[in-house]
């Protein structure tokens, strides 16, 4: 029989490797960051279609992680998407006349919302909203519109040679 | 005639006492709470060194192989879609949502859950169990109470460490081996995986596993016949049992977890 002295430190081992376990799967695999609240400041803009945006889907300037999307409501009167997103506070000066777009990393993947910075010297303030924004591409529109152009300039050409 | 719907009628009463019995037994269970201020936390731990440290062993090698198999077996269906840099997702996905808790109840069942009904079984047919009783000692907390916690506090541990230990298998086969890039394999994993909706809905349903392995085991441990057969029968309905609870009750889970529970 193994002394209680032993299995009280096999017992505390154990809890210890399953505690260490939890935060291995909260932090390596799950990637979680929402116990720790970063510094930052929120902005917001309004596309006329957000395509795949989710809560959590990156905001990028240059490729480059600078904050989160934290909220994705209608506006009931315009009828446009309202994102709300967090910006680092590193990146304190966004000039105010940026401009958002959504756009897809690689051909299937994730949204996420890309800032092109412009030149004006006055900066966007918490709880400013971008004015100047472009929607997610739209693989199946985009197809659409090659199909439609592709029928009309066909019509257009065959129209061109019977008369 | 007669006395085959007589029969039907008994065993279905039968039936619904057993089920009577094991409810009283899991209330006196939960409310003798073993006596802490006698014995300290000794008993639990005991239990939980004989169920949780015990089994470390079956689940660290197993996990480690499931997840080594799960690498191999994605890249081989997801490279024919040209999507091998999905791997991390997919071994986490699966291995968080099901086949954690999952194997590992199952696995505890094996390891644990038939030693419990075996053990409770033998003191049952040796008359241990009379003879405590006889010095007025509850046996239901001085020896039932304890093993129920034990499992119900180990099955949760082990499966987290289970997780993790498939995962570091999926890892080592996908990155070592087959040569991924394994900034590619975690990033992928950490854009897919949810803390809530996955791994703390995984622990969720192993706790209710343990709860219910557990209680299988204890159940058909105290109230086996005392005989070697009876032993026997014990020790093979308690797998058979939990198994086949796990994997229903899994379903159930899994269901409500996707229905936005």
């Amino acid at each position: 029989m193994t002394s209680q002295r032993a299995i009280e430190t096999g017992v505390g081992l154990f809890l210890l490797a399953a505690m260490t376990a939890l935060l291995v799967l909260a932090f390596r695999v799950s990637g979680l960051t929402g116990f720790i609240q970063q510094e930052g400041y929120q902005i917001s803009a309004a596309f006329d279609d957000i395509g795949q945006l989710k809560v959590r889907s990156a905001v990028r300037i240059d490729g480059v992680n600078i904050g989160e999307v934290t909220d994705i409501h209608l506006d009931p009167v315009s009828f446009r998407a309202l994102v709300t997103m967090r910006i680092n506070a590193t990146v304190r000066q966004l000039p105010d006349d940026s401009s958002a777009a959504i756009l897809t990393s690689g051909l299937l993947g994730d949204n996420y919302i890309a800032i092109t910075p412009m030149y004006s010297q006055s900066f966007l303030k918490p709880g400013d909203r971008i004015r100047e924004t472009h929607s997610a591409m739209i693989l199946e529109k985009l197809i659409g519109q090659f199909l439609f152009n592709v029928q009309s300039s066909r019509k257009n050409s065959t129209q061109g040679k019977s008369p | 005639m007669l006395n085959r719907v007589g029969d039907l009628g008994r065993s279905g009463l039968e039936w619904v006492r057993e089920l009577g019995r094991a409810g009283l037994l899991l209330y006196r269970m939960l409310f003798c709470i073993p006596n802490i201020r006698k014995h300290g936390l000794q008993l639990i731990s005991q239990q939980v060194f004989a169920e949780g440290v015990l089994s470390l062993s079956i689940i660290v090698v197993s996990g480690l192989f499931i997840g080594m198999v799960l690498a191999l077996q994605g890249h081989h269906t997801l490279a024919k879609f040209g999507a091998s840099m999905e791997l991390g997702p997919l071994v986490a996905l699966s291995v968080l949502r099901e086949l954690g808790p999952v194997v590992t109840a199952i696995l505890f069942a094996g390891r644990a859950g038939t030693a419990l009904a075996a053990e409770i079984g033998l003191m049952q047919a040796t008359a241990q169990i009379s003879s405590m009783e006889m010095m007025a000692v509850d046996p239901v907390r001085r020896i039932l109470a304890p093993r129920l916690w034990g499992g119900f506090i180990s099955l949760p541990l082990l499966t987290l460490i289970f997780n993790v230990t498939a995962i570091y298998g999926a890892w080592l086969v996908g990155v070592q081996w087959l040569g991924f890039d394994s900034g590619t394999f975690w990033s992928n994993m950490q854009s897919s995986v949810d803390f809530h909706a996955d791994v703390v809905n995984g622990i969720i349903k192993s706790i209710v596993f343990g709860f219910v392995v557990t209680m299988i085991a204890v159940y058909q441990g105290y109230f086996a016949r005392p005989t070697s057969a009876g032993i026997a029968n014990a020790t093979t309905r308690t797998i058979v049992y939990s198994s086949l609870a796990v994997l229903g009750l899994d379903f159930v889970l899994t269901a409500m977890m996707i229905g936005g529970w």
